[in-house]
């Protein structure tokens, strides 16, 4: 298939790459903790890959980012353990399926929302995450399984390294081929100005619909694959403080590149994480001093991200 | 045969009369200028052509179908472009993407073509990619392609907007104002790509220019606007002896 023979290098990389990983955590050179945060910066890059193609590529600025994270986890969660799924065969439509139920609640928001502007869909997006975590709080009055404020429990541990990792290198694969196609220009468009946009033809609701619910489908994807790596959900997990982290990445990351966001997927995970095992306990609190510099020095030296240098 | 009739076309905002009950019509294959001092409602009569204002009243017939309530996505599909009076590129993309964009606008491949990669998907890229190869030469653009469009000078910006607009294959092209802020020099080149778009794409051309060397040297009739009514119609040389239009450019004659 053409989709595969294109994009052959990339393939080929990945599997390298992954063998690699599979022998470090195979022979168990490194800490189970170390495997389950590399897990974690795959599913962080996927869902930073969405958040860019909503506000990197389409300008569509989005602060509620992970709630669509957080409606993945739990309807793949929900899911999973009503049907009894404990294998990744029978995960896979579940998986599938958790993705298209945040993709489509990010369409039907996306209908009233988008038409706002700006700091005006900020605030409205903003509104949303609020709404959902309210709702994920309270969520046992609906079904005692989700476990509203106490957190969902006992969820089956199914994402491994293979899952994974290549979920995230397919969606990536899929992701760059919209972006470069006539929908990719065409969200780069609506984002550079909307007006001449829709002079020279293009339906511009319609393309940022597209580019929104797309990428809440990539946080759907994300949070499941989230939910069943950690097997505990809280509400706490997906709240305005985890959107702004997605923001991060995308913006360290570069608006509109998708290697910069997973380079800063990465270095994102790999900061607070990796923090955590260099310094000594009690000054872990100093994480939350050394990465708002870094930021601000980045902001000052690159302020469009790690990969370009300009505009 | 017709290509754009406006009958009747009220436009206000609050209390200004924008656009206050005006008609013409344009012949297949004419050029005609509209004319008028500022705030005269030239502008507006164009946005509410191409749908980004809706008529209070009257109709807009483009080839006898009303469009005067269709939204402006819709009009390049019916062969309807325009340009805009202060330059609307899409500055942070290249120029070869500006027209790019255009050309891929008419129809091509769906979503699942692109995401893997269809034989649609390369047949009609690489066909579109050509097409805005050649829009690109026409236009004296070449050697260009990869720079930013906001990058460009001012001119050569002018140039790449018509270069958009025209990959739209339009019937109809409204050009508002191509000529704003240029010098003597830069509008003797616009006149003569103008010309040539009109030998070279077979055009219905409609106009918007204070400059009075390049509307009355390209177009066969001219309107003139005032306080968004129509006070002249006619050949260039007719519209320049009206007495009306003097007095609207220069002032009423003191008594």
């Amino acid at each position: 298939m053409k989709f595969f023979w294109e994009a052959r290098k990339v393939i080929l990389l990945a599997v390298l790459i992954y063998l690699v990983l599979k022998a470090v955590f195979g022979f168990q050179l490194l800490s189970q903790y170390i495997e389950q945060i590399t897990l974690f910066s795959f599913i962080v890059i996927l869902t930073s890959l969405g958040l860019n193609v909503i506000y990197g590529y389409t300008g569509q600025f989005s602060l509620g980012h992970a709630a669509f994270y957080g409606i993945g986890a739990y309807v793949s969660a929900y899911l999973s353990k009503s049907l009894g799924v404990d294998g990744i065969l029978g995960f896979m439509p579940v998986l599938f399926l958790s993705g298209v139920g945040a993709g489509l609640v990010g369409y039907l928001i996306g209908i009233p929302i988008l038409r706002l502007r700006d700091d005006f869909l900020a605030i409205a997006t903003l509104g949303f995450g609020t709404l959902v975590r309210v709702i994920l709080d309270n969520s046992d009055r609906f079904s005692e399984v989700l476990g509203g404020s106490r957190g969902f429990v006992g969820i089956p541990r199914i994402t491994n390294l293979e899952l994974a990792f290549f979920v995230t290198v397919f969606l990536i694969l899929v992701t760059r081929n919209i972006i470069f196609s006539r929908f990719g220009l065409f969200w780069r468009c609506v984002k550079n100005d909307e007006l001449a946009s829709q002079g020279i033809g293009i339906n511009t609701s319609r393309m940022k619909l597209m580019a929104f619910s797309y990428g809440c489908f990539l946080a759907g994807i994300g949070g499941a694959l989230y939910a069943h790596l950690y097997t505990f959900l809280h509400p706490s997990n997906f709240d305005i403080l985890k959107s702004i982290d997605f923001l991060i990445i995308v913006i360290v990351g570069g608006m509109g590149s998708i290697v910069g966001t997973i380079y800063a997927g990465l270095i994102w995970v790999g900061f607070i994480e990796g923090l955590r095992i260099v310094l000594p306990a009690e000054m872990l609190d100093l994480r939350w001093v050394f990465i708002p510099l870094f930021l601000i020095a980045l902001m000052m030296w690159r302020p469009y991200g790690l990969i370009r240098k300009g505009g | 045969m017709k290509a754009l009739a406006i009958e009747g076309l009220e436009k206000g905002f609050g209390g200004v009369r924008a656009v206050d009950g005006i008609s013409f019509s344009v012949e297949e294959g004419e050029t005609v200028g509209i004319i008028g001092p500022n705030g005269a409602g030239k502008t507006t009569v164009f946005n509410l052509i191409t749908g980004f204002y809706r008529p209070d009243r009257g109709k807009i017939l483009f080839y006898d179908k009303n469009i005067a309530h269709l939204p402006p996505h819709k009009l390049p599909r019916l062969g309807i472009a325009r340009t805009f009076q202060n330059l609307r590129l899409f500055g942070k993309l290249t120029v070869f993407e500006n027209v790019l964009s255009a050309v891929l606008v008419r129809g091509g491949y769906n979503l699942l073509s692109a995401v893997f990669r269809s034989t649609d998907y390369f047949v009609t890229e690489s066909k579109a990619e050509e097409k805005a190869r050649k829009l690109i030469e026409f236009f004296n653009l070449t050697g260009k392609e990869d720079q930013a469009a906001e990058n460009l000078p001012y001119g050569e910006q002018r140039r790449l907007e018509l270069a958009r607009a025209l990959a739209l294959e339009p019937k109809l092209l409204l050009v508002d104002e191509p000529g704003a802020g240029m010098n003597p020099i830069e509008i003797q080149g616009l006149v003569q790509t103008m010309n040539e778009v009109k030998r070279r794409f077979s055009l219905t051309i409609v106009i918007i220019e204070h400059q009075m060397g390049l509307v009355m040297n390209i177009s066969d009739k001219i309107v003139v606007m005032d306080f968004g009514e129509k006070i002249a119609e006619g050949t260039p040389e007719q519209v320049k002896k009206d007495k009306k239009v003097i007095e609207a450019y220069l002032g009423e004659e003191p008594l």
